[in-house]
């Protein structure tokens, strides 16, 4: 499907060919080992994980990781049963093995929570790997996520009456080009003067963070001044996403998750089957070659950055419209989804499907160790964030190390 | 050669990867003091072979025999106590360490048990170097002696580890002429202490020159072990490659029409800001070959980023068939009709981790039929590769296959069906055989051959000068940035090489 694809195929080639040096090697290893691996990372982070619960608490992880799947709403899907749900926009219904209908069990509501969550972690998944793809670590995610959400919460909190598909059509487009611009201005920094993107992207997320701040802040230009809060408006009803599954009163899934399923297939496809795609691989396989076959390298760094941000700036703006529905100064100092995106990034190995699966994992356990899921006695409530952040940490201690290893190398080589 | 006692006997070695038998049912003995040359082409199974007898790989059939006894290599500590030693292609030296730190590395003599001895290391060092004629300065950093001292390094850690058995494979690649020369004379030196030598090349005037017997190897077989009393560089390329090898270009007289590059007084400047081509002019005909021959680094390399717009002009202009393209972009070089095989193939012309059909869409996958208002159609370029694949006789893999997986000879096939199937008027080859056996050697010459002979201005920069002879009508030699003289085919290697090293300077007219 993707690049590993063709590579896999028939790959004799590589073979009396001796892997000559450590290096050759260790990237033999890395493309034999495709989906091997990011399984075995996640299990061997899973496996500390429990050995860190077993030491602080006593208790046995085996329980411990039970009760998350549980809290993540998992165990729904072990509910099956004969049942039939309806199709949209018509009265006819088809057989379905899950009960959709159930909209109010613990398991339904959990599982909710979790595809919400994993919703943005896809979005902001995607927008490290797309910058991958090219050869630049974007690390600034949760500014672009920022802004694409601040952006979204001016556009729904205003312009009540207009009709709700185009409201939220306006506010979504805004929030994506607001992410698209932000980094835009580091792969503009990139292509034109040469500064690394690491740096400008981090010092472009504390601009967007105070931004906000200052927006929201006490007597800030677009501080609610009813609620006596560091808050936003609240988005007006005619532009929130529609809920599909759930009570839309106690947040339930709004459509945004098919927005994210549907960008992870415009993801593949951009990189895939068009020729900015085309470009953007090649310039992050291999820059010289890239300039040699008539790629503008620079351009392509900037494009790059500039899709990048927009996934990031559609994952803000989805948050508000579907479940957030107004922005707090708190919200902006704390919120770090932009970030855990490396995380999906980096264990789904910049894949679509990689990222897809990647952020269901995040998902799921952000939402499992949420203290309102977790039984105290189980699990100790002040351990239970903390154990995610140790997974998540140990996760990209792990994909990080060799994925980054791999890539400086293979930049090391090209210099 | 029957009283010479063996010192190693491979018996029936089989070894399988997957989708591919690297090496089947090879034998091979060495004798002591016998200087044994393992020839093929590139994948033909040598290193595989050299590989199963340091123990980095385990046969899956056959047995190994050192001194008559039959042995199991199961990693090059094993092999390295059985008195094999290896020297690779790519060295395996820690560039920071001195010259003696590396020698005795992995068997260090110690003080108090964790200490090392440098004291000791350096006289033992000494001993060794002085006892087999390779010297090596102790003191000196790995990182600032020259390739050809590291490789004595290399020797000497080997013979310091007790080997016997020496392995050296592709020794010469990275080597200057003279290094090489003094290589031998080390060789030599060795075998008459007694020590056995394998040699692994894919160049038929170095086997001949240092080797007593050739084994050759083509696709993972052996195909004959003979001496190279009698051997003749044509008998062994007929060995090597399987049929007759014609190492003299066929070519007829050239034709040659319209002026279809012209460079004018081109300037370039460097990164460094050092002028590298300083001033230079020429121009190349349709259906004729012009070669632009000299000693590496005397702004070859930037004479051809200026003209295929991969550098800036400092001064001067370029012209291809009519059109100025002084300040164009790279892109719109090879829209005017000019095709580029660089020189450094892995780095520039292809992108490995792409597949050979994505590197054949490389100059044109924004236009069709590849692409449609910025939608790729990757049918379009597979569908091209596999013609082309078939056409200019790619081996390997198919369209989808990574191109880094390839053979050097074969990713230059690749990047040479691309540039020719653009149909060029221009073709611009610099280096286009280093690094690839006599096989491919042959069929890239034959190509820029019959490319002259269809109408094209090709322009071949070559370091080396057998190939400028064989295949240019004109050649041109450049020398600290410019053409110091131009000379028809028939010139003398002694006259090329006192031009391109500076002596007999006077301006050579351009053309």
């Amino acid at each position: 499907m993707t690049d590993e694809e063709t590579s896999d195929v028939p790959s004799e080639p590589n073979s009396p060919a001796e892997p000559s040096g450590f290096i050759d090697r260790y990237t033999l290893s890395q493309r034999a080992a495709g989906l091997i691996a990011p399984v075995i990372t996640a299990g061997i982070a899973f496996l500390l994980g429990g050995v860190v619960i077993l030491a602080s608490t006593g208790k046995a992880p085996w329980g411990v990781y039970a009760e998350i799947f549980k809290g993540a709403g998992l165990s729904w899907f072990f509910e099956v049963g004969n049942y039939r749900i309806g199709l949209p926009w018509s009265d006819a219904t088809v057989w379905f093995p899950w009960n959709v209908n159930d909209i109010e069990s613990q398991a339904a509501t959990n599982l909710q929570q979790t595809l919400i969550t994993t919703t943005t972690l896809m979005l902001t998944g995607l927008a490290v790997a797309f910058a991958f793809r090219c050869g630049l670590f974007n690390i600034g995610g949760q500014g672009q996520y920022l802004s694409g959400a601040i952006l979204a919460v001016i556009i729904g909190s205003n312009l009540d009456g207009l009709s709700p598909f185009l409201h939220v059509t306006l506010a979504l487009v805004l929030g994506t080009l607001a992410g698209a611009l932000i980094a835009g201005i580091a792969g503009y920094l990139k292509a034109t003067v040469g500064a690394h993107e690491v740096i400008s992207t981090i010092m472009l997320n504390w601009i967007v963070i105070w931004v906000g701040v200052f927006l929201f802040t006490l007597g800030g230009p677009l501080q609610n001044e009813a609620t006596g809060s560091p808050i936003s408006h609240d988005v007006v009803e005619g532009a929130k996403l529609p809920v599909f599954w759930g009570d839309p009163l106690l947040q339930g899934l709004h459509i945004g998750f098919f927005i994210a399923l549907a960008a992870l297939v415009v993801y593949w496809a951009i990189l895939n089957r068009t020729t900015l795609g085309y470009g953007v691989r090649a310039v992050g396989f291999n820059p010289e070659a890239a300039r040699y076959g008539g790629i503008n390298v620079s351009r392509n760094y900037f494009l790059a950055m500039a899709v990048s941000g927009a996934f990031a700036g559609l994952a803000g703006a989805i948050d508000i419209l579907g479940w957030q529905f107004r922005i707090s100064q708190g919200d902006i100092l704390t919120s770090s989804v932009g970030f855990v995106g490396i995380a999906v990034a980096l264990l789904g190995r910049n894949t679509a499907i990689g990222v897809g699966l990647g952020a269901l994992l995040f998902g799921s356990l952000l939402t499992g160790t949420s203290t309102r899921n977790l039984d105290p006695e189980i699990f100790k409530p002040e351990l239970a964030s903390n154990l995610t952040l140790l997974i998540q940490g140990l996760i990209v201690l792990f994909v990080g190390a060799d994925v980054l290893v791999v890539w400086l190398i293979a930049k090391a080589r090209r210099k | 050669m029957a009283e010479t006692p063996v010192v190693l006997e491979m018996r029936h070695v089989t070894k399988r990867f997957p989708g591919i038998v690297a090496n089947d049912d090879v034998s091979f003995t060495l004798t002591e003091g016998e200087v044994h040359a393992l020839l093929g082409e590139n994948g033909a199974g040598k290193s595989t072979l050299m590989n199963c007898l340091y123990g980095l790989y385990h046969p899956d059939e056959g047995e190994i025999l050192i001194k008559g006894s039959q042995v199991t290599l199961g990693s090059p500590r094993a092999a390295i106590d059985h008195g094999v030693g290896m020297v690779h292609q790519h060295f395996m030296l820690i560039p920071v360490m001195t010259v003696a730190e590396n020698i005795v590395l992995a068997a260090e003599p110690t003080r108090w048990r964790y200490l090392l001895d440098s004291g000791e290391a350096e006289r033992r060092v000494m001993e060794i170097s002085e006892r087999f004629g390779l010297s090596v300065d102790p003191h000196a950093r790995v990182e600032d002696i020259t390739v050809g001292q590291q490789q004595r390094v290399e020797i000497l850690k080997a013979l310091y580890r007790g080997a016997e058995i020496l392995v050296l494979d592709e020794p010469t690649a990275v080597l200057t002429p003279q290094e090489a020369e003094e290589l031998f004379t080390i060789v030599r030196g060795l075998t008459e202490q007694g020590k056995s030598i394998i040699f692994i090349s894919h160049k038929l005037n170095e086997v001949l020159a240092i080797a007593d017997r050739v084994t050759v190897l083509r696709r993972g077989k052996l195909i004959e072990t003979v001496p190279t009393e009698g051997a003749t560089e044509d008998s062994l390329a007929r060995l090597m490659v399987g049929r007759e090898v014609l190492l003299q270009v066929d070519k007829t007289p050239a034709d040659p029409g319209a002026a279809l590059l012209g460079v004018t007084d081109v300037r370039v400047i460097d990164d460094r800001g050092i002028e590298k081509v300083r001033g230079v002019s020429f121009e190349v005909r349709a259906g004729e070959i012009v070669a632009l021959a000299g000693v590496d680094g005397n702004g070859q390399t930037e004479l051809i980023d200026g003209l295929t717009g991969l550098m800036p002009l400092s001064a001067g202009s370029v012209v291809v068939d009519g059109r100025d393209v002084s300040r164009a972009t790279a892109h719109q070089h090879f829209e005017a009709g000019l095709g580029h095989v660089p020189e450094d193939r892995q780095r520039r012309g292809l992108v490995l981790d792409f597949s050979i059909a994505e590197n054949i869409g490389l100059h044109d996958f924004r236009r069709r039929p590849d692409s449609r208002f910025g939608w790729l159609f990757p049918q379009a370029m597979i569908d091209r590769a596999r013609r082309l694949i078939k056409e200019f006789d790619v081996r390997g893999g198919g369209p989808r296959t990574r191109s880094g997986g390839l053979s050097g000879g074969n990713q230059q096939k690749v990047i040479l069906a691309r540039e020719i199937d653009r149909d060029p008027r221009v073709l611009i080859a610099a280096q286009p055989t280093r690094g690839l056996d006599v096989g491919a050697i042959e069929f890239v010459h034959r190509r820029l051959v019959e490319e002259r002979d269809e109408g094209r201005a090709v322009l071949l920069v070559s370091l080396e000068l057998e190939e400028v002879l064989s295949l240019a009508d004109r050649i041109l030699v450049m020398y600290e940035g410019e053409i110091v003289g131009e000379f028809p085919p028939t010139a003398t290697e002694q006259e090329l090489g006192i031009a391109m090293t500076g002596g007999g300077r006077e301006r050579g007219v351009a053309a």
